[in-house]
């Protein structure tokens, strides 16, 4: 009897072993993050925070009042531009149409672009931004709104620097970081979205990222 | 013996010939990859690695005729840029601005227009420094 425990052990250990390594690759998990003491059922144990992204309230290029709410059971890419981006926004999105293309008709994907610039980009003229790109539907939403707002969400949440500079061309400082975020709205990927290599990456990510199953989803 | 004068003055002719053809497609090449580079650090983002623009955004710069016809104008457009406005490009209506480039010489926009003019279909030939200098003296 007891020889037979011990070999259901050890054959519990190897199954255990080979569900917790998966072959399926993972994503880390990024950005800041805290260790919180809780009592669970009288016992003090450690668990960790992640960051997450806070709520925000955008206008998408329909009009539509954009929340966090909006997101719910999404996972989505985030990145900053403006219209009138004379560099690097141009390429940005002229990759993350591959990004569009591979996912618009999936139910739980979203890309939000969020202007820098917002006094210029208003709902039409980002409106008339995403006809000039093909975008149409809800899986590509252009947001504008209230603009330090829109930067602090950028440097403390995302944490991509975006400032307004007058000296650069276009009057606006910012990387072509385009973020992954997960359904409970972490951090899990930055890609260069100049660099169609890093975006081809995101593809794949993203594919992966929706195979996780995760409990923490319904909130 | 005059059999072999116009024998030598032909074969010195030849050589003249020979010799300007290369050094004209030196030239030509010299401009062309010069103008390749600045291509890529200047225009790329917007008009794309093979000229092909980014949908209704920005114009490719594949339309032949149009860049026939404003030759001359090229220059300006590059230099200066272009203020909100609509062209229309391979019959397709563009609107919008282009930046400004006030920091590239007549040098650098003659090989720039040299690479164009010769990329993504177009066969204008070497834009030289002394037509692109002369060209970017009559912008307005």
């Amino acid at each position: 009897m007891k020889k037979l425990i011990g070999l259901a052990l050890i054959a519990l250990t190897f199954t255990a072993c080979k569900f917790n390594d998966a072959d399926k690759p993972k994503l880390p998990i990024m950005g800041n993050r805290d260790a919180v003491t809780k009592t669970v059922n009288g016992k003090e144990v450690v668990d960790t925070v992640y960051q997450t992204i806070p709520d925000f309230k955008f206008v998408n290029q329909y009009g539509d009042t954009i929340t966090q709410t909006s997101l719910k059971g999404d996972i989505y890419v985030a990145d900053f531009f403006f219209t009138t981006c004379p560099s690097i926004c141009p390429i940005m999105h002229r990759n993350m149409l591959n990004v569009y293309n591979e996912f618009k008709n999936v139910p739980d994907f979203k890309i939000i672009s969020h202007t820098i610039d917002p006094k210029h980009d208003s709902v039409a003229v980002m409106k008339k931004y995403a006809d000039k790109l093909g975008i149409s539907g809800n899986s590509w939403w252009l947001l504008q709104g209230n603009k330090e707002q829109t930067y602090e969400l950028g440097q403390k949440n995302y944490l991509v620097a975006v400032k307004q500079d007058d000296g650069t061309p276009g009057g606006y400082v910012h990387q072509g970081w385009f973020v992954l975020v997960d359904k409970q709205k972490r951090i899990r990927g930055y890609y260069d979205g100049t660099d169609e290599k890093q975006v081809a990456k995101l593809i794949e990510d993203i594919k992966i990222l929706r195979t996780e199953v995760n409990t923490e989803i319904a909130q | 013996m005059k059999l072999r004068i116009i024998a030598f003055i032909g074969l010195l002719i030849c050589m003249v010939v020979v010799s300007c053809q290369s050094d004209a497609e030196q030239d030509f090449k010299r401009y062309y990859t010069g103008g390749a580079a600045i291509y890529k650090s200047k225009c790329q983002n917007c008009h794309g690695a093979k000229g092909e623009g980014l949908l209704n955004l920005i114009p490719p710069l594949t339309d032949t005729a149009y860049l026939k016809k404003n030759k001359a104008k090229l220059g300006c457009f590059i230099k200066y840029g272009i203020k909100e406005t609509i062209i229309t490009i391979n019959g397709k209506a563009y609107e919008g601005a282009m930046p400004a480039n006030v920091d590239l010489t007549a040098i650098e926009i003659a090989k720039l227009l040299t690479y164009v003019g010769n990329s993504f279909g177009n066969i204008m030939g070497t834009i030289a420094f002394e037509e692109a200098d002369a060209d970017l003296a009559k912008c307005k």
